[in-house]
């Protein structure tokens, strides 16, 4: 309640005859956040179907209507062909590609904010054209040189970890930078006053601190690796991760268990994320 | 901490000499040449912008000098690594390391120079600064003031030969501030190590500090006791910086001392027509054109015609009180002469005079040994703060 | 003219945030990321533009021939220009769209959230976890024609008897606004966070209505957040093919169907000319709204 009056003393400079006037002046006031709490929705449903189609026992192949309850697809996860091959080649790549990534894209920050030298703008532009760039003019700049240089038979693994890697630097670059801006740099000049060199400073000071930012963009690159289909489809040549399994079988007809996929890592991301929250209030209350 | 090498005995001064920074726009710190005695408590003190700060950075090692050197005892440090000099800072807002515990911010040098045991010297230091018991605390759960304490500490332990503090009161309030000044002068008397402090705040220079350097645009303007700094200013600056004066133009015309410039004599001044005199040892200037100047708290003020109370010697006629303000311990009067300037008296509401009120005719009387008198090409309104005092 | 909160410390030296940092070791940082971004990225988008002007009668078993072939851009544009201006029509609505719901939403929870921000935020975010395509499929269901949303609208007349959702331009828009919304929401809500109720405040006591306030106060703040925004939701809309392919129909193609067709028919030279057409006129486009939007500062 202390919110809604607070609200009311916030928006309300006709108070004489605003106070109190029932639900048209609640309204009024919680507008907002009424239309917000319906974006919410329209954003949320599309994941709660997800879920109860992890349940769906489908009467045809091609049918994507709720036809009856089962447990099945929970149980036979694994079921369809190539599902759970797929499911583990982009585990792989997503943690390879999170590794690389966040590896090349904090020293990058670092060095963005914590030094100076020439060409700083020129830098500054390379990190942000590729996020500026449409995944399917990436992709096929990828494919045009992977062609050129005749790897194109070789298309496989190792070309789309240096694609994801390649997509998600970027996003890493501007995490962190946005991390380590908000640390004073006086922590780090107080720690070479006491006796820290470079090296310890690092380790002791500046990495600690910027840790959460550093987590925050590997959180960011796996779930974008995960997730990528477009420039993925143009450098796989044979080799199938689970969107572009997922792609194919909405052509042929959609196993529910891909639901049951999504079902978990929704399940699992959230988890880690109460985790997060709760040990940073616990951190914080101590 | 008698585990600890002590810090050298005699001739571990801090010089700084032809000390420069350069920025790209403008020059921070221009030729500067200092030496800050071995276990003084010493006061840089000026505006904001006027290179104080960055002088710190510079002996800290933060900075690196365009040109001079900076020296400790015999040693070179101009160009040492921060962590390779025996010098310790107290950073402005603290610095604190919000990740780590009071406990593992005070013993941090201590382990990085490779000392294993460090409970009991953090114990001992928390103690000095009176923080017993919140070794477990984080920094963000503490006040102002014990942040304030942390950071001393943090730095003390490592018993550096310099302790450079950078403005380090400035986030605290007022009264905070003053009990905190008591505390660190305790504190450096009983450990005996060179304070330098940075500072804008004049009466926190003045209290804390054996000798005080009141620095502008890069440079020195003066340095000495606080006594002598604010009896006997050598230039406007350092008159308006350093407490409040009244600068009024003048002429020399004659003295005892004038040719032969020896101690006791007297300088012969003409203000606007009024005869004045001043020692000739608290003159900068004796001859041709000159500022005469005067502390409003030495100045008398007596009813026009009126002698004072107790004889003074100086007198200027034909002032009008245009404003009166009560400050509780004193009356501060604005009096406009007749050559149109407001000059500044200060009362002390002791009991014994009358107050005057706006628009009353008055004199200024006071004694040629509290006049000074400073170069007139200098600006008579150089180091006046914008913000009322 | 002087910002409304500048400090009055106009001669303090510039914080120096790498204090004397510089020089070798900031380029030594940036070496590997930057090689890998210019061996990776330029390089390729500069294969790219070169593959655009190989003889198209060429294929990748016998290999391309450099003939500086301009036609292919004309070839291309003859072929997909409605296909490209689809791309540029439904990315722009989408935006539209994202704007119109992200507004209330990132404002909602900026000031009238309370305690339920951060749980507000991670409803924002959840979505990211669930992939991708299979969020898209779901809208094939909520869409469908069987399904309740299309028996409801039937209902009360806005469709007609034989109405459909799925499988429309309506459709695919609904889904590129769905899956790029949380990229207009963040950055808004970040800059909205910002903004200090005491400038509200302020502009009230100055006698704005609530209205002007936010159209003179809360709107200009908010201003760097909704460039970020529409440039995040705009980019990857218009290349985008799958809420086209998976919800649309063969007359809501886009422009990124046809690059992936042409490359995955091994037609390397159009395709690049496409490729090379969309980016070029996105760089145009977002360069035109950058400035003319004042919000320079991006990065």
């Amino acid at each position: 309640m202390s919110t809604a009056t607070a609200t009311a003393r916030r928006t309300g400079r006709g108070s004489g005859r605003g106070a109190g006037r029932g639900p048209g002046r609640w309204l009024a006031d919680h507008l907002v956040l009424v239309l917000g709490l319906l974006v919410l929705v329209y954003m949320t449903v599309p994941v709660l179907v997800v879920m109860l189609m992890s349940f769906n026992d489908p009467a045809s192949r091609n049918s994507y209507s709720f036809d009856g309850f089962t447990l099945a697809n929970w149980t036979d996860v694994c079921g369809p062909y190539q599902l759970c091959e797929s499911l583990v080649t982009s585990l792989q790549i997503g943690l390879l590609a999170t590794l690389g990534a966040t590896l090349l894209g904090t020293l990058m920050a670092f060095a963005m904010v914590r030094h100076r030298f020439r060409g700083r703008s020129a830098a500054n532009l390379l990190i942000f054209l590729p996020m500026a760039t449409p995944e399917v003019v990436m992709g096929s700049s990828l494919l045009a040189l992977f062609v050129n240089v005749g790897v194109a038979g070789f298309l496989g693994f190792w070309t789309i970890l240096v694609a994801h890697v390649l997509f998600c630097l970027s996003f890493v670059v501007v995490t962190v930078k946005a991390r380590l801006a908000g640390l004073d740099p006086r922590l780090e000049q107080a720690a070479m006053d006491l006796y820290a060199n470079e090296w310890q400073t690092f380790w002791r000071i500046s990495f600690p601190l910027v840790f959460p930012g550093i987590l925050g963009a590997a959180l960011l690159s796996f779930s974008l690796s995960f997730d990528d289909f477009i420039i993925t489809n143009l450098n796989a040549g044979q080799e199938v991760t689970f969107p572009m399994f997922v792609w194919g079988a909405a052509q042929r007809g959609i196993p529910p268990q891909i639901n049951v996929v999504g079902t978990i890592m929704f399940l699992v991301a959230m988890s880690v994320v109460l985790v997060g929250e709760l040990g940073s209030r616990r951190r914080a209350g101590r | 901490m008698s585990q600890e090498s002590a810090p050298q005995g005699a001739g571990a001064d801090l010089v700084l000499s032809g000390l420069t920074k350069r920025f790209a726009t403008f020059t921070a710190v221009d030729d500067l040449d200092l030496r800050v005695p071995q276990g003084s408590f010493f006061a840089l003190l000026g505006p904001s912008g006027c290179g104080k700060t960055t002088t710190l950075r510079m002996v800290a090692g933060l900075e690196e000098p365009t040109a001079g050197t900076i020296t400790l005892g015999t040693d070179d440090i101009t160009h040492l690594k921060p962590y390779k000099r025996p010098v310790n800072t107290v950073f402005q807002s603290y610095a604190l390391f919000p990740h780590l515990s009071i406990a593992a911010n005070v013993a941090f040098g201590l382990r990085r120079r490779g000392r294993k045991q460090v409970a009991e010297d953090v114990e001992r230091m928390l103690d000095l600064v009176e923080l017993t018991g919140l070794a477990d605390r984080r920094p963000a759960q503490l006040s102002g003031g014990q942040q304030q304490r942390v950071a001393l500490a943090r730095a003390l332990i490592n018993q550096p030969r310099v302790l450079l503090l950078d403005e380090p009161l400035g986030a605290l309030d007022l009264k905070l501030r003053r009990q905190m000044q008591i505390e660190l002068k305790r504190i450096q008397t009983e450990v005996g190590l060179t304070f330098v402090h940075v500072t804008h705040d004049q009466e926190e220079a003045m209290t804390m500090a054996d000798t005080v350097a009141v620095m502008n645009a890069g440079r020195i303007e003066q340095l000495g006791p606080p006594e002598v700094l604010y009896e006997c200013p050598a230039t406007t600056f350092v008159a308006n910086f350093l407490g409040q004066s009244n600068l009024v133009a003048g002429r020399v015309v004659g003295g005892s001392g004038v040719s032969g410039g020896g101690d006791g004599g007297d300088v012969v001044l003409d203000v606007h027509g009024a005869t004045v005199r001043a020692d000739r040892a608290r003159a900068v200037v004796a001859q041709g054109d000159v500022w005469v100047g005067v502390r409003p708290e030495k100045v008398v003020l007596a009813p026009a015609g009126v002698a004072p109370p107790e004889p003074a010697g100086n007198c200027l006629r034909g002032g009008v009180v245009s404003d009166v303000s009560f400050v509780g311990v004193s009356t501060q009067y604005l009096v406009r002469m007749p050559w149109g300037q407001e000059l500044t008296a200060f009362s002390q509401n002791s009991g014994h005079h009358e107050r005057l009120r706006t628009g009353a005719a008055v004199d200024l009387h006071w004694s040629p040994a509290h006049t000074f008198c400073l170069d007139a090409s200098q600006d008579a309104a150089a180091g006046v703060e914008p913000e009322d005092r | 003219m002087a910002g409304p909160l500048r400090t009055a410390e106009p001669s303090a030296p510039p914080p120096a945030p790498g204090g004397r940092r510089g020089g070798l070791s900031g380029y030594l940082l940036l070496l590997p990321g930057g090689v890998w971004l210019a061996l990776f990225f330029v390089v390729p988008t500069a294969t790219l533009v070169a593959t655009s002007l190989y003889d198209p009668s060429g294929s990748l078993q016998l290999g391309y021939r450099m003939t500086g072939h301009v036609q292919n851009y004309a070839d291309s544009l003859q072929d997909y220009a409605p296909q490209l201006v689809r791309s540029f029509v439904y990315a722009g609505t989408a935006t539209l769209a994202c704007v119109v719901l992200g507004f209330p939403l990132a404002y909602a929870i900026a000031f009238k959230a309370g305690r339920w921000k951060n749980l507000m935020l991670v409803a924002v975010i959840a979505p990211f976890f669930t992939s991708f395509l299979v969020r898209t499929l779901s809208w094939q269901y909520i869409l469908g024609d069987n399904e309740a949303l299309v028996s409801f609208l039937r209902a009360v007349r806005v469709l007609g008897e034989d109405g459909h959702l799925l499988a429309t331009p309506f459709a695919v828009v609904t889904g590129l606004t769905y899956n790029f919304l949380p990229f207009m929401v963040l950055p808004l809500y970040a800059s909205l966070e910002k903004i200090d109720h005491r400038f509200l405040e302020a502009a009230a006591d100055l006698y704005s209505s609530p209205f002007t306030a936010f159209r003179t106060v809360t709107l200009p703040l908010a201003m760097p957040g909704l460039v970020a925004g529409t440039l995040l939701t705009f980019i990857p809309s218009a290349g985008d093919y799958i809420n086209s392919e998976l919800l649309g129909n063969p007359q809501t193609r886009m422009v990124g169907n046809e690059i992936q067709d042409l490359f995955a028919a091994g037609d390397y030279p159009t395709a690049s000319a496409l490729s090379v057409t969309l980016m070029a006129a996105i760089v145009l486009l977002v360069f035109v709204y950058v400035r003319r939007s004042g919000t320079e500062e991006l990065v």
